[in-house]
């Protein structure tokens, strides 16, 4: 499902959208991410998953620009794969970015938050939900939109004496209200505030925001948070169809394992700042570490466990 | 234990109930009425006098009675009545009667405002009997329409875009040096002399200076902007009260430009589009035919203020359904979700403290062509407070409220001054205007405690599906600063 035909290789080799490249993030002395290097597939549905506490809010607030990494790379590529030729270029010469005609390059951790949403079309959620709350749902869905509204303004010179393009413009941004509305199904309320919706409908508006600002990487920081069994359904749906209509590329962080089972291609797991594992859902499912970092375990069984992943480890090389 | 004694007691028993609720009351009554007794004793209990040139102490055992006593039985009766556990609470079953009052007149309320401030030169000169005698009531208009102006001006920054800007008159300020310094700039003067003729400055400076004033003024915004754009709260009025100081000592202290305290004199006066409203052959009144009459000058300049008053309006109406505007209401509610949405939070809130500045450099254009004088004494923090009391009890982000507000206001503590029918209750003794602020104060207190959101509370969406519903105030935030 996740390997690019040509290849053989996983999708998120063959093809990243998004590449974490020996990432740091240090508070003072704690160190919260630690080396961590991974990539996401143009097209997969990504899940960051870990305990609490493991660094994936931190990584998320870097990728979205919020923070600025200690160090390391995170270069966002549009249209296809970037040679490694390009990657070095745009490095060497310190720009943001390098953007041709169908392709281009963003180096993410050079470039201030709006921007990273703004230019380089990654949008995120937050893990507690963060809508314009006294503004009404189609509000907050046209605020989305503020930098295409804002040049169809003419910078408000425009939109001030009523001129027909921009009419024209918020006509169009309207429609695209309506389409993500109806999407997430609350069409009848889009004149309340988004105050007074139910939590689950806020979860869910706070996703068709996002994406009402078109982005090619969709960053879901706990979606299915506070959601009942119903609601986590619908969600795995909403994700799938956003993925399958729009070719939204998704990485989100989750705690609840049958939406991260369901619907991800690609599992990356963080514990301490570091990655302690990274593949398809089936093999991190498997992986000791992972079962180690979420259960707990021993002493004893973590010297096992490593014994047995050095050995494994050492059978590998000696086969390659 | 009162509560469930109400609840539970039978009705073939009401006497026993009454006691319940009348011992506890008269207790709590007593203890008050120490309480006020304590206070009260140092305070009016004793006075102190001159006698035969030595600080004597006199005492006032009635008045302390008295003031005890309305104590005691204010908090006896309240205890009895609005406090007391057998009362039912209200229950409120649909709109309130100001709500269904507030829906009926609700959208006659704006064009009625709008014709009333059209007439009022008319209505003022009807009802006190010609025109010369309405002077203090058009002045008084001119005046409340300047605070509507730099009420709704300072509402950009406040009311939408939630950034508290407690320096506001500074902009006033430079609204109205702008203007003063340019009219009776000697070189510029020459320059048009040379060009259109030697009246041409000082019948145009003011048609030529309004838009500069705004520029200016818009200008002071972003740079007070700069500095402040990483502050929130509390830190955001600080540097901003500051800014509004430091605006004014330098006109104070910077004598050779300013000419200091002693401020700018004999500012040329509005021309009607460069016509003089004198009694001369090329004045206003010969040339449309009608007697002399100072009063034309303060009339047209009603009209003035209350064209720019009507644009600074039309224009944040405009603008709060632009994508600029809703970007500033996004900011006032969620800075952090407005930076995960591409807003550059930078330019959004710079172009905020520069349209709010703007509409304020263009009243105090508008300020210094009335009074022909400008001097820092008019630009105090005062001013300032004034005008953000006024956002905040109209209602912030609602230009109804706050023009609602600004009359009150002004006008109220204009008709405080008259209240020479005080002296027949208290006394000759009585000096109403002692207790100007007082009463003021007060009246502030009681709309805030009935209010709490100011006169309009809820917020009109910016755009609609299918119906236009008011948000709930209690939603909407006030911003971080």
């Amino acid at each position: 499902m996740a390997t690019s035909p040509a290849t053989g290789l996983p999708r998120w080799e063959a093809d990243p959208i998004l590449s974490v490249e020996h990432l740091f993030m240090r508070f003072g002395g704690l160190i919260a991410v630690n080396d961590l290097s991974f990539k996401v597939g143009r097209g997969d549905i990504t899940a960051l998953i870990g305990p609490n506490g493991a660094g994936k809010t931190t990584v998320f607030n870097c990728i979205t620009g919020f923070y600025k990494p200690s160090e390391g790379r995170l270069i966002l590529a549009h249209g296809r794969a970037p040679t490694p030729d390009e990657i070095a270029e745009v490095t060497r010469i310190g720009e943001r970015a390098l953007v041709g005609r169908d392709a281009g390059v963003y180096l993410l951790e050079r470039m201030p938050d709006y921007r990273v949403s703004g230019e380089a079309k990654v949008a995120r959620t937050f893990q507690n939900i963060r809508l314009f709350t006294g503004m009404t749902v189609l509000e907050n869905l046209m605020v989305a939109q503020h930098n295409a509204l804002m040049a169809a303004s003419g910078y408000s010179l425009k939109g001030l004496f009523g001129l027909p393009g921009w009419t024209k413009a918020q006509k169009a941004a309207t429609e695209t209200a309506k389409y993500w509305l109806d999407k997430v199904g609350l069409t009848d309320r889009a004149d309340d505030p988004a105050g007074d919706l139910p939590y689950g409908a806020q979860r869910r508006l706070e996703i068709a925001r996002a994406m009402c600002s078109e982005p090619i990487l969709l960053c879901l920081d706990e979606p299915a948070a506070g959601l009942n069994p119903r609601e986590s359904l619908e969600l795995n749906t909403l994700l799938r169809a956003i993925r399958a209509e729009h070719g939204t590329s998704i990485l989100l962080i989750e705690h609840d394992m049958s939406v991260v089972m369901e619907i991800s291609d690609h599992v990356v797991v963080l514990d301490y700042g570091t990655k302690i594992s990274d593949g398809t859902p089936r093999a991190v499912k498997d992986d000791p570490r992972v079962i180690a970092a979420y259960l707990g375990v021993d002493e004893d069984a973590v010297e096992e466990v490593e014994a047995e992943l050095h050995i494994e480890h050492a059978a590998t090389g000696a086969g390659a | 234990m009162a509560v469930q004694t109400a609840e539970t007691a039978p009705p073939a028993a009401p006497a026993a109930a009454a006691n319940a609720v009348l011992a506890p009351a008269f207790k709590d009554a007593l203890i008050a009425g120490l309480v006020a007794l304590g206070l009260f004793g140092p305070l009016i209990g004793f006075e102190t006098v001159i006698i035969d040139g030595a600080l004597g102490l006199a005492y006032r055992p009635s008045l302390l009675a008295i003031m005890v006593g309305i104590i005691f039985v204010g908090r006896l009766l309240l205890n009895l009545t609005v406090w007391s556990p057998n009362r039912r609470p209200a229950t409120h079953a649909g709109p309130t009667v100001f709500e269904r009052v507030g829906t009926l007149i609700g959208p006659g309320v704006k064009p009625a405002l709008l014709a009333f401030a059209v007439l009022f030169p008319a209505i003022a000169a009807y009802s006190m009997g010609g025109l010369n005698q309405s002077r203090y009531l058009i002045d008084l208009g001119i005046l409340i329409l300047t605070y509507v102006m730099l009420g709704w001006g300072l509402n950009i920054v406040v009311g939408l875009a939630g950034l508290l800007d407690l320096g506001y008159v500074a902009f006033y300020a430079v609204g109205a040096y702008t203007y003063a310094l340019l009219a009776t700039s000697a070189p510029i003067n020459d320059f048009f002399a040379g060009l259109f003729g030697a009246t041409f400055w000082a019948n145009w400076a003011f048609w030529f200076c309004l838009p500069m004033a705004g520029i200016f003024a818009g200008v002071w915004g972003m740079i007070l902007g700069f500095p402040v754009l990483r502050l929130r709260g509390d830190y955001l009025a600080i540097v901003t009260l500051a800014f509004g100081e430091i605006i004014r000592l330098v006109l104070i202290n910077w004598v050779d430009f300013t000419n200091g305290g002693a401020g700018i004199a004999s500012i040329p006066r509005a021309t009607f589009f460069g016509i003089q409203f004198n009694a001369g052959p090329d004045g206003f009144a010969a040339l449309f035919g009608l007697p002399f009459n100072p009063m034309h000058r303060i009339i047209f300049l009603y009209f003035v203020i209350l064209a720019l008053a009507l644009v600074t309006a039309f224009v944040t109406v405009r603008l709060r359904r632009l994508p600029v505007g809703r970007a500033w209401e996004a900011l006032r509610e969620d800075e952090i979700a407005c930076r995960s949405l591409g807003i550059n939070t930078t330019t959004t809130k710079l172009s905020a403290f520069a349209t709010g500045a703007m509409f304020g450099g263009f009243a105090g254009c508008f300020f210094a062509v009335r009074a022909g004088f400008v001097s820092p004494e008019s630009f105090t923090f005062d001013v300032s407070a004034m005008i953000l009391a006024i956002v905040v009890l109209g209602g912030m982000g609602s230009q109804i409220g706050v023009a609602v507000a600004a009359a009150v206001m002004m006008g109220g503590m204009e008709m405080l001054r008259n209240l020479g029918f005080l002296r027949q209750i208290f006394g000759n003794d009585f000096d109403p205007s002692l207790y100007r602020m007082l009463i003021f104060g007060f009246a502030m207190v009681a709309i805030m405690v009935w209010k709490p959101r100011g006169l309009v509370s809820t917020r009109d969406p910016t755009i609609f599906l299918k119906e236009r519903k008011a948000v709930s105030g209690d939603l909407v935030k006030e911003g971080h600063g």
